[in-house]
């Protein structure tokens, strides 16, 4: 053995002394200050050149004093953003299992495509003549949410699956008026996204819970028998947020109906069904669909999304503005509710929506095709399925049989272990891999939900399983310690939430000292 | 298909692990009904170049901004962005990281968004901001709702200045959610009593600084009376470069700055997606909608960033939440992060200047043609002009002659008579003396 591979055998120094630099870095781990504390007064990252002098129409209301932003040069400031995004966990990085909130790869030429002039620099309000392309592309977008959900209408403008669901239940609520139906509940399933509730009681309802039945789906005969006349609609996610179908769903859709109530779907995990199901065929009445989840825009830290919600005909008049027209000159675009779109709900947002995310999603769509988006659930749900067997007897499985795109776990496995679905997920972090979603759905005690998505190889998985496998095992032999230690690796270590939210500081402030040499 | 890894030996072989005979087997909780063998009615997979050349054909019929005299404003103002900005916003670790619920994971998220929180208080010079929401029309609507929470009132008066689609975005929002509002009637120049509508009973006032139609004003006076009355006032910023040279809303007395982020670091974009901005006083933080990002201490006792404050928001408190709102606008926050700390305060008081004086030369030259008159008194990087006859035709005989020369107010207002006439125009630092000798010379010819 050479005196080489005998240094990387031997075992690691201890943690302290690697922790003990003179600069406080760690190798690729660089410390990085705020931008207000690299200020060098005056100085700039972008040359302009000074007006020439000209009389000031700012009516004596010109801004006085200093605003208090550092002044950096541009090299300071690609390395000081180069070293933040190292300090970031990433699709691009490794295996990004959060459930529910399908982490697929991004392609780039979606963002190329996303930056032609002819997308990128195009004002919202030219003239339409000076963007028939653009108009031309969202009518593409709507096609193929149309074809794929088999739905008649779909609303384009919402900028999140949570605008969306706000589009979706205004667009109920002002159907059922023109029904000359005031109705006062929505019956949200204990599994929902934490938006389902919150979205209902934005737009004026009460909320009612349906638990869900021991299989994890909605228990129809608590349904059944909250359901009356004074109910809205359902709010209902499938597949559900513990990775199952609703394989009553078409009961559950009847029983709706019966009410005279609508049936909303929050489609967050479309990925599991897209291009072999359609949502029409599953009596679904309105249909949030997340185009930064299954039509692979990237999240960018938390968004910007696009929320479309796919309408069927009944709510369709009711869609917010603008609408997209074909007319005699091309298209057009209908923003305001005059004339056939006299009965939309309104506006929902500035100008017509996210389309920098839609260009991406039909080039993403574009890409697959009608046959590459089948394989993209075919694929999903295989390596979640996959994962479910490699991991049933190491983990607890919340509920047993197959899966669609994700597959729920519990903290049974870890059980007077002192380990808690928390500490699991930590460890899971000095492995390098991002935890899967914890303690969601509420419907299972410390949940670990995992969506893997079509973007895996098998290799990756398999690998993931190993790992998984070797932390539970570590648990059950008791090295609790190491889990509650964890994670030791990163650029900062557990961070004290709860101090954080006694005395929020939500803002750098200069230095009392600096304060008072100031004044 | 190139972005599956999977092989069809993979696939094979996965099956055999979980122990179904086929694909079919995983979707046997699919109501067969709805079970689709076959593939739908969609073009089938294509390669990039072929994606390419589709998109590239559509992106190609459109009228750019940057081929043309451009002059459009109205709440999206085309600015010159570096190139450093979009270079780093590309990078990875950004682009393709999720919310940062991880925070061990995401200290870069969540510095640049504390970072980003900061600039916006510093700007608004207002206490504390948030994360970001959708954009500045929806940002408005949550700062009524905003207000309804901290006052507990449910009547908003919104300014006849405020941007159309903000107006339209709150009256959406306030129809379920139960708010009166009572917008006054639209028309550049002021001459609206907003003070005259304050009672009891009003939760906030809603202005817009500069003003859709341009014109800057102080709202101080207004803020004393709303507060005397226990109501909120609300400042509307649509182009937030404005901060760069007037006075801030913080120093005229808001509670409340909601604002349209997209001037720094974000292309037009046909209209999204875009950042909205939100400020407010500390002691109403416990009712602001959205992320929040606080400092804390690792279990080292090293700084470092977390979301804080969550028990406001849907992920905790359901249906009790502030707002629905989950995913906002962290990569557009991080891209005005990059393009202000790029300009710092030097470059931004300078490109505000220069912003201010291609506007005054524009709005010099063009007032200068007979019959055309500028109507906004004072004003920042955008005015409105009177045309002596309706400004939409013009609008399209100037594009015809290859300038995009504005936007006719009657787009927002159609069927409104008085303001058929109006012309909004913006001149930021991207429009050269050759582009107003240009839009000059059409006007000139058109309304000849």
């Amino acid at each position: 053995m050479s005196e080489w591979s005998r240094a990387l055998s031997a075992p690691a120094a201890p943690e302290a002394e690697v922790a003990q630099t003179i600069s406080g870095n760690r190798g690729l781990q660089i410390e990085e200050p705020l931008l207000f504390e690299q200020d060098s007064p005056g100085h700039c990252g972008v040359d302009l050149p000074e007006p020439a002098p000209f009389r000031s129409r700012l009516g004596g209301l010109e801004r006085k004093g200093p605003i208090g932003l550092p002044g950096l040069s541009e090299p300071q400031i690609v390395r000081h953003f180069t070293r933040l995004s190292q300090k970031n966990y990433a699709i691009d990085s490794g295996l990004y299992p959060l459930g529910s909130c399908t982490m697929k790869h991004n392609p780039r030429l979606n963002e190329k495509l996303a930056r032609l002039p002819g997308f990128a620099d195009l004002h919202p309000l030219q003239p339409e003549a000076s963007v028939q392309g653009a108009l031309e592309l969202i009518d593409t977008l709507a096609h193929w949410l149309k074809t794929l959900t088999g739905m008649p209408a779909i609303a384009l403008s919402p900028a999140a699956g949570a605008h969306g669901e706000l589009c979706g239940i205004m667009t109920i609520r002002t159907a059922l008026e023109a029904r000359g139906d005031r109705r006062l509940r929505i019956l949200v399933p204990e599994s929902a996204h934490g938006t389902n509730p919150a979205t209902a009681a934005a737009c004026g309802y009460e909320i009612e819970a349906i638990p869900a039945n021991s299989r994890g789906r909605v228990d129809l005969a608590a349904l059944k028998a909250a359901l009356g006349g004074d109910v809205a609609a359902l709010m209902l996610t499938n597949p559900n947020t513990c990775g199952l179908f609703e394989d009553e769903i078409l009961e559950i859709a009847a029983a709706v109906h019966a009410a005279g109530a609508f049936f909303y779907c929050d489609g967050a995990n479309f990925n599991a069904i897209v291009g072999r199901v359609r949502p029409s065929e599953l009596g679904i009445d309105a249909l949030h669909l997340n185009l930064h989840k299954t039509f692979s825009t990237p999240h960018g830290g938390g968004g910007p999304g696009s929320g479309p919600v796919a309408l069927a005909a009944e709510l369709a008049p009711h869609a917010p503005l603008p609408w997209l027209a074909h007319g005699a000159e091309g298209f057009a675009l209908v923003e305001h509710a005059q004339g056939p779109a006299g009965r939309s709900i309104g506006r929902l947002k500035g100008f017509h929506g996210q389309m920098g995310m839609f260009v991406r999603a039909v080039a993403y769509m574009m890409s697959h095709g009608a046959d590459g988006l089948k394989q993209v659930a075919e694929d999903a749900v295989l390596n979640a399925n996959y994962l479910r067997v490699r991991l049933e007897d190491a983990l607890s499985l919340s509920f047993p049989g197959i899966c669609m795109h994700e597959v729920l776990f519990d903290d049974r496995f870890l059980k007077d272990t002192g380990v808690t679905t928390l500490d699991f997920a930590k460890a899971l972090i000095d492995e390098g891999f991002h935890p899967m979603t914890m303690y969601f759905p509420l419907v299972v005690h410390g949940a670990l939900l995992i969506e893997p998505t079509e973007t895996e190889s098998k290799a990756s998985l398999d690998q993931f399983v190993s790992v998984l496998r070797g932390l539970a095992e570590r648990a059950r032999v008791g090295d609790v310690a190491a889990f509650h230690a964890a994670p030791r690796l990163t650029p900062r270590r557990r961070l004290d939430e709860t101090a954080a939210a006694r005395k929020p500081v939500l803002r750098w402030r200069p230095a009392p000292a600096r304060q008072e040499a100031a004044e | 298909m190139r972005y599956l890894p999977l092989t069809d030996a993979d696939r094979t072989a996965m099956l055999a692990a979980i122990g179904a005979p086929s694909i079919d087997a995983l979707f046997a909780d699919v109501p067969a009904a709805a079970r689709h063998r076959g593939l739908l009615d969609l073009p089938l997979a294509m390669g990039e170049l072929d994606v390419e050349r589709r998109l590239g054909a559509m992106a190609a019929k459109n009228v750019s901004a940057g081929s043309v005299p451009f002059f459009l404003g109205g709440g999206a103002y085309r600015h010159h962005i570096p190139a450093a900005v979009d270079h780093l916003i590309q990078r990875g670790e950004f682009l393709t990281s999720y919310t940062p619920y991880q925070p061990e994971l995401a200290q870069g998220t969540l510095q640049y968004l504390f970072e980003f929180q900061t600039q916006i208080a510093l700007l608004t010079a207002m206490e504390v901001a948030n994360a970001s929401l959708y954009d500045g029309a929806t940002a408005c609507a949550e700062a009524v709702a905003m207000a309804g929470r901290v006052t507990r009132r449910n009547k908003a008066v919104l300014s006849g200045g405020l941007h159309p689609h903000y107006r339209e975005v709150c009256e959406t929002y306030a129809q379920f959610a139960g708010e009166e509002l009572r917008a006054e009637d639209a028309a550049p120049g002021g001459g609206e009593n907003l003070a005259a509508l304050v009672d009891g009973e009003t939760s906030c006032v809603v202005v817009q600084n500069p003003d859709f139609y341009g014109e800057i004003r102080d709202y101080s006076e207004l803020a004393q009376i709303c507060h005397r009355a226990g109501a909120l006032l609300v400042v509307i910023v649509t182009e937030i470069l404005s901060l760069g040279a007037i006075r801030p809303p913080g120093e005229m007395g808001a509670d409340i700055v909601a604002a349209e982020g997209q001037s720094f670091g974000n292309a037009l974009s046909f209209g999204g997606p875009y950042v909205g901005l939100f400020a407010s006083r500390e002691k109403f933080v416990r009712q602001m909608p959205g992320r929040l990002v606080g400092e804390t201490l690792d279990a080292d006792g090293k700084r470092g960033w977390v979301l804080t404050l969550s028990t406001r928001e849907q992920h905790i408190r359901r249906e009790k939440a502030t707002s629905n709102i989950c995913t906002n606008s962290g990569l557009c926050a991080l891209a005005f992060t990059i393009h202000l700390a790029l300009l710092g305060e030097a470059g931004l008081t300078r490109l505000a200047r220069l912003n201010h004086a291609t506007a005054v030369a524009t709005a010099e030259r063009l007032s200068g043609i007979p019959g055309v008159r500028l109507v906004t008194h004072s004003f920042f990087n955008e005015f409105t002009l009177r045309l002596p006859r309706a400004a939409a035709p013009v609008v399209d005989a100037l594009a015809k002659r290859g300038v995009l020369g504005g936007i006719p107010v009657s787009r927002f207002y159609p069927g409104r008579e008085e303001l058929a006439d109006l012309l909004l125009v913006a001149a930021t630092e991207t429009v050269t003396p050759e582009d107003i000798d240009r839009f000059a010379l059409a006007l000139r010819e058109v309304l000849r």
